[in-house]
């Protein structure tokens, strides 16, 4: 199960598929029930951002194995708007959907390793990965 | 045994007894126990997966629904660990932002400090007292030749951005030409430079006066600043120090009016800020009446000493909660 594996997020119930689609991976690869949650969570959130602000887009799956390091890597990938100041979505407290959400620092914080890369008018990647420890 | 695991143990301990004797002392230990846990940082999830771990060793059959249950909750804890972690988050930019305020602030004592020179003929004393960390209010003597130039101004607003609007003021007057110039042509001067480099929605107010110790006058110009006052000792009587002009930066052409006194033997001059005639008290701002009779009340005094009595009545009078920045300067003529 090298592959990736993604889910096309269109509506809200995709987010589920997503959500399940990461604890399964989650749970094949070890993880406790706390970072499962977790893992979840940030699946959830990067899920929402696509759903609310670009419409459509997918999220990726995978498992990753770095010198015998484990782990799982999410990514979010979007033909959306593209986010204009990274540096303010990155800043606590600013959260363009009014509070709900814990916005893109809250995902950085979940998992171990955080990058986005964004361009206005073409779309967003964002990366995020945890390690099994 | 690592952190966690000492953590475990030490909840397991707890939550057995407790489930065993349900005494207010087991509850009063687990209150103290989460204390350690914000300590440690333990987040609310990391809390609710502990108390499943635990809870799995001591009741191994327990149902699944039971199980599951915990799951959900553990769930559901997530949006609050999310919080915490902000939080703390925010908790840590904020100190490393004090800190930086505090370096700034210590920087701008350095910066703005200004000596109070020997004057032979003139006693002169300042209190200069921010009302937060960094200090809105500036003033400034300089001796050239024989002379003597006191300066008092004041930002309107306060906390950084009029502390560093004060520091623009220094260098400004600073790079003043070296002869001593009339008050209301430095504040021309200043005018200028105020109008073009500060936003619209800062002014400044000033007091600028020169004495003359031939002449014994005092060359004053004001640029809407509170007006001081000004001792007679003859009369025995306390005059406000008037000096009228609009405060700087509003308008490129502005001109001020030159003003001047003779200061005789045991006459004072009295200038201050705003922060101190907004004193207020429990029975509102305090009156320039009464700021007049606590300076009479220590006149014997040195110069030094009245601002400092005054400063200190004023502070406690308003409960040790300076609600601007204070500056207070006495100039006495002795011979």
């Amino acid at each position: 199960m090298d592959i990736q594996s993604c889910v096309e997020v269109r509506n809200e119930w995709d987010i589920v598929s997503a959500r399940q689609l990461g604890r399964n991976m989650a749970k094949e690869l070890g993880f406790g029930n706390v970072d499962q949650a977790r893992i979840t969570t940030a699946i959830s959130e990067l899920a929402r951002n696509i759903y609310l602000y670009a419409g459509r887009g997918k999220i990726c799956i995978e498992p990753i194995n770095q010198l015998g390091k484990k782990g799982l890597r999410i990514v979010a990938l979007d033909n959306g708007p593209g986010i204009r100041e990274i540096r303010k979505v990155m800043e606590d407290g600013y959260t363009t959907s009014g509070g709900l959400g814990a916005g893109l620092p809250g995902v950085k914080r979940l998992m171990d390793e955080f990058s986005i890369e964004s361009t206005v008018d073409v779309g967003t990647e964002i990366s995020a990965t945890k390690w099994l420890r | 045994m690592t952190a966690k695991d000492a953590l475990i143990e030490r909840y397991q301990d707890l939550l057995s007894v407790y489930l065993k004797a349900k005494t207010e002392t087991t509850l009063y230990k687990g209150q103290q126990f989460s204390r350690k846990l914000l300590e440690q940082q333990i987040s609310p999830e990391d809390l609710v997966s502990l108390h499943i771990q635990v809870m799995d060793e001591l009741f191994p059959d327990m149902s699944e629904e039971m199980r599951d249950s915990f799951d959900f909750l553990l769930e559901s804890m997530i949006g609050y660990g999310f919080a915490y972690r902000e939080h703390q988050s925010l908790r840590d930019k904020q100190q490393q932002l004090e800190s930086e305020i505090e370096v700034a602030a210590s920087m701008q004592q350095t910066l703005l400090l200004s000596d109070v020179p020997d004057f032979g003929e003139l006693d002169i004393g300042v209190v200069s007292v921010p009302a937060k960390k960094m200090n809105g209010d500036y003033y400034n003597f300089v001796k050239s030749g024989n002379s003597l130039s006191v300066a008092v101004a004041d930002i309107i607003g306060k906390g950084i951005p009029a502390a560093l609007c004060m520091s623009m003021i220094k260098y400004a007057m600073d790079s003043l030409p070296e002869e001593q110039m009339k008050p209301h042509l430095l504040l021309e001067n200043l005018n200028r430079v105020v109008e073009q480099n500060v936003n619209s929605n800062m002014f400044i107010t000033m007091f600028h006066g020169v004495y003359e110790p031939e002449s014994h006058k005092f060359y004053y110009a004001g640029a809407g600043h509170e007006p001081g006052f000004i001792y007679n000792a003859k009369e025995d009587k306390f005059n406000d120090l008037i000096a009228k002009g609009l405060v700087l930066g509003v308008s490129r052409s502005t001109t001020y009016h030159p003003y001047e006194k003779k200061i005789e033997v045991g006459d004072m001059v009295v200038l201050l800020s705003d922060g101190v005639t907004e004193c207020r008290t429990s029975k509102g701002f305090i009156e320039r009446d009464e700021i007049v009779s606590l300076i009479r009340k220590y006149m014997d005094l040195s110069s030094q000493k009245i601002v400092e009595n005054v400063f200190q009545e004023l502070d406690r009078l308003q409960g040790f909660e300076l609600r601007d920045d204070f500056t207070l300067i006495i100039l006495k003529r002795l011979v």
